[in-house]
């Protein structure tokens, strides 16, 4: 390096972290060497949400969250996505990204979580990373919700109709909650104002700021690994970890081998069917919100409706209290219990490589249970379907709320003193 | 870097054709980025030319056309109001419009293909204002005895006369530009497109 | 070859992504026609101009400028020429002049504007294309309606049949199924000035046209997409031989 850009260097580092930083988290920052395809979906789910962010700009832009009519009797929000579809130069390039991303977001962050399941990457010292990475689920689920509202599409306003009214389930503040949420007696121009205003601002802000704070917490207490051993345990003369490599450039170039894959798949989502069958761009949503018609069949975007099928198997009344609202109870707590599992999961092990058929069983119970949860909560009830997915419910809160009971009954193997590799 | 000086040349050339590779990408991502920012279809079919009937104008009158969503003016000037540019010749900072605030054809003493009408965007050319006309002559229009008619711009003062020349020593550097037209017929004015693209 | 392999891969895609939905049909089945969809500019302009003479006086396109019709082929001077009836310039919307008010007194329902017609009718028993192929075929005669009109695949619709002249006039021979469902059979009693397979074509250019106005960028999308698949292909061979040279350190 010449001394001139040295000098500029060290004038910034005497102000600025910024070598420091680098070398924290980046060129000394040491990960376990033994990291699988499990473990590309954290930067994947950082790229996409840099995608949403820089597609969300430019959108909006041209959007328009207005739910009046225009002169030819379409509501102004819709026609604006039109507007960009169609005179907006490279406008519906920006927008099937922007669409296809928030799908593309559910599915790499479903698989994030899922390695963590794998490989107990909730466990201690890992619990504030896990709990800051629901979080993140949490306001990925509102952002995600909010969005939906904006196109101003049948399924957009129905949708968000039905989520909304759950408020109302709440015991004694319900009904004026859900109005306060609405800010009007229906969905309706004032509440896309407001989902407007989150989506693009609010839940942004604080999703970013949960991003750092996942960040820099697992930069702490560095990464776990497939073969769930602490690594920093064994360390050279040096101080460094024996079975860790340098994040840069070693995971840097592995990272952008995930990135390219990915976005290979996800442009081909992108330019060759942006509608995913409908179920990334419903067929109604083609259709503008109509507050006097609903269409004959709503079912939320398919990553909520695991936790839809829930609130839906909830039938009976308890306490004096109605189904409704132990639905609601029931989804919500779906989504909260993950954050306890640093505290459910009382296996000596981590690693699912390591650990006995028990827990194994009850893993594939409970992703078999999401995946039929999931399915069913595209589809309209019927009394077959809702035992199914009140039996999967129960299986799916089992997996949680035994685990401090099966994880110990379970034979574990021993874990290796180091990490295998290769 | 020490790095550098490790590397194999394999590696080095690999990286040399990734980093080059992912360049291309990035340039070509931006590319549907910055061209949304251009101005799209809509703005496009708004701003496309437009016609006028000038029929109706008497000499004297002025009237306003919008084109891209600025003001147009087309004056028909009489007589007396063509005189007046003989002698305001010396007063204005470009009297043969040698600056490029015109096309090839209204670049002559009248400002205009028939000096007749003059075809003028309304916009000071200064900081975008739009002047106000001031045709009366003389101390009655409030502009000093010896005004030969013209317009005024009310936000920083700048004076032009009736081909829309700007005096000298005013905040606006140039004269009003005159936009590209065409006569359809006697009394059609094609505001936006001559035909000459 | 290409075209082969990618409408293999999307039927492929499409029966996984539909396996839920068309497991859901529990409710009533509706049949449809495959609509034969081009995207030849010939019959595109013939669907345009079937879709300015009977479709924009009480349906709009209100997303689509008509000079957007020049990327079917039509020049600007043959636009103004033949399709300019309700607009002044070829960069306007292609909007009706029909109040949503008359409409709805007229009809029962404001006709719905057009512009992603095709891409909205989409579901589990077909695409958009072929639902409005098989809806704007299904006309038939029944006096019990306002409109004296009738439709298979859309009950009481409130749309009288605007193309009879063309079609012709067919009437209803209803039957019950085995299963107590209604099986309706189409006879054409009155022939029109087309032939049925003339008729069928100029439904399937109207339809055509629609499925173009829908996303008139659909093609260019997959051309564009088509490079940007090669490339990124490129780039991950680039990058993962990268990946190998730092990894080849490791041990």
């Amino acid at each position: 390096m010449t001394t001139k850009s040295q000098a500029v260097l060290n004038w910034i580092d005497e102000r600025f972290p910024l070598t420091s930083s680098i070398k924290g988290h980046l060129t000394e920052y040491y990960a376990p060497k033994n990291f699988n395809f499990w473990y590309f979906f954290g930067s994947l789910a950082l790229m996409v949400l840099v995608i949403q962010i820089v597609t969300g700009i430019f959108l909006v832009m041209h959007y328009k969250p207005d739910a009046s009519l225009n002169a030819a009797g379409v509501p102004v929000a819709f026609a604006s996505v039109e507007y960009i579809m169609r005179d907006v130069p490279g406008g519906w390039i920006i927008r099937y990204l922007h669409s296809t991303g928030a799908s593309a977001f559910f599915i790499v962050v479903y698989l994030h979580m899922f390695r963590g399941l794998l490989y107990g990457s909730y466990r201690k010292p890992r619990e504030l990373i896990w709990i800051f990475g629901t979080l993140i689920f949490l306001a990925l689920m509102a952002e995600a919700f909010m969005g939906y509202l904006l196109p101003w599409g049948q399924m957009s306003y129905w949708g968000a109709q039905v989520i909304v009214n759950l408020f109302s389930a709440i015991p004694v503040i319900g009904p004026d909650l859900s109005l306060v949420i609405r800010g009007d007696y229906v969905v309706s121009d004032a509440t896309l104002n407001r989902f407007f205003s989150f989506h693009v601002i609010a839940v942004p802000l604080v999703l970013i700021g949960l991003v750092a704070a996942h960040i820099v917490a697992l930069h702490e207490v560095g990464s776990n690994n497939p073969d769930g051993v602490e690594i920093k345990k064994k360390k050279d003369s040096s101080g460094k970890p024996l079975d860790g490599i340098p994040f840069h450039p070693y995971y840097t170039v592995k990272d952008i081998v995930g990135v390219v894959a990915f976005l290979f798949f996800f442009s081909a989502v992108v330019f060759f069917a942006p509608e995913g069958g409908g179920y990334f761009l419903e067929f109604n949503n083609f259709i503008p919100a109509d507050p006097l018609k609903t269409p004959p069949h709503i079912a939320p975007v398919w990553y909520f409706t695991p936790f839809y099928s829930i609130l839906r198997a909830v039938t009976y009344p308890l306490f004096g209290l109605d189904a409704k609202f132990w639905g609601v109870v029931a989804m919500g707590a779906s989504v909260v219990i993950i954050a306890f599992l640093p505290w459910l999961d009382r296996s000596p092990v981590k690693s699912i490589r390591y650990k006995g058929p028990v827990f194994k069983t009850a893993l594939v119970v409970f992703v078999i249970c999401f995946f039929i949860l999931g399915y069913l909560g595209v589809l309209p009830p019927t009394p077959g379907r809702t035992l199914v997915s009140q039996i999967c419910s129960v299986l799916y809160f089992a997996f949680f709320l035994l685990m401090p009971w099966y994880s110990q009954l379970d034979k574990c193997k021993p874990e290796p003193e180091r990490v295998n590799f290769k | 870097m020490s790095v550098d000086q490790e590397m194999d040349s394999g590696r080095r050339t690999l990286l040399l054709a990734t980093s080059a590779a992912g360049g291309i990408a990035a340039v070509a991502t931006a590319v549907p980025f910055v061209a949304s920012l251009t101005p799209s279809e809509r703005a496009k079919a708004a701003g496309a030319p437009v016609e006028a009937d000038i029929g109706k104008l008497a000499p004297g009158e002025m009237m306003t056309v919008e084109w891209r969503g600025k003001p147009v003016w087309i004056l028909r000037r009489t007589p007396e109001m063509l005189a007046s540019l003989d002698k305001t010749e010396d007063k204005v900072s470009d009297p043969a419009s040698d600056k490029p605030m015109q096309p090839e054809y209204a670049k002559n003493k009248f400002r205009s293909i028939k000096p007749e009408y003059l075809v003028t965007v309304g916009i000071c050319t200064h900081l975008g204002c739009s002047p106000s006309d001031k045709f009366k002559v003389g101390a009655e229009g409030g502009m000093g005895a010896d005004w030969p008619g013209g317009f005024l711009c009310p936000c920083h003062g700048s004076q032009f006369d009736l081909a829309g020349r700007v005096y000298k020593s005013m905040p606006a550097p140039d004269n009003l530009e005159i936009p590209p037209h065409k006569y359809l017929a006697d009394t059609t004015i094609l505001v936006g497109d001559d035909g000459k693209a | 070859m290409k075209s082969g392999l990618m409408s293999f891969i999307k039927r492929a895609a499409a029966i996984v992504l539909f396996a839920p939905a068309l497991a859901m049909a529990a409710g009533a089945v509706v049949h449809l026609d495959k609509a034969p969809v081009s995207t030849d500019q010939a019959a595109l302009q013939h669907g345009a101009k079937l879709f300015v003479n009977y479709c924009l006086n009480c349906h709009g396109a209100s997303y689509v400028r008509y000079n957007r019709l020049q990327e079917i082929g039509l020049t600007e001077q043959a636009i103004r020429d033949n399709l300019l009836f309700t607009a002044e310039k070829t960069g306007d919307l292609m909007k009706i002049a029909m109040q949503r008010e008359d409409g709805k007194a007229w009809f029962g329902a404001a006709p719905p504007d057009l512009s992603v017609i095709a891409r909205s009718r989409a579901s589990e028993f077909g695409s958009g294309a072929d639902w409005l192929y098989t809806y704007l075929r299904q006309f038939y005669r029944d006096p019990a309606r306002p409109t004296g009109w009738n439709n298979v695949v859309f009950e009481n619709v409130g749309m009288p049949h605007v193309l009879y002249e063309l079609q012709g006039e067919q009437v209803a021979h209803v039957t019950q199924n085995a299963d107590g469902s209604k099986h309706v059979e189409l006879k054409l009693a009155k022939p029109g000035k087309l032939s049925v397979a003339e008729y069928d074509k100029s439904v399937a250019d109207l339809v055509s046209f629609l499925v173009w106005a829908g996303e008139p960028m659909a093609e260019k999308r997959k051309s564009i997409g088509t490079w940007v698949l090669i490339f990124l292909a490129g780039l991950f061979v680039l990058s993962y031989v990268l990946k190998k040279n730092y990894w080849k350190d490791i041990h």
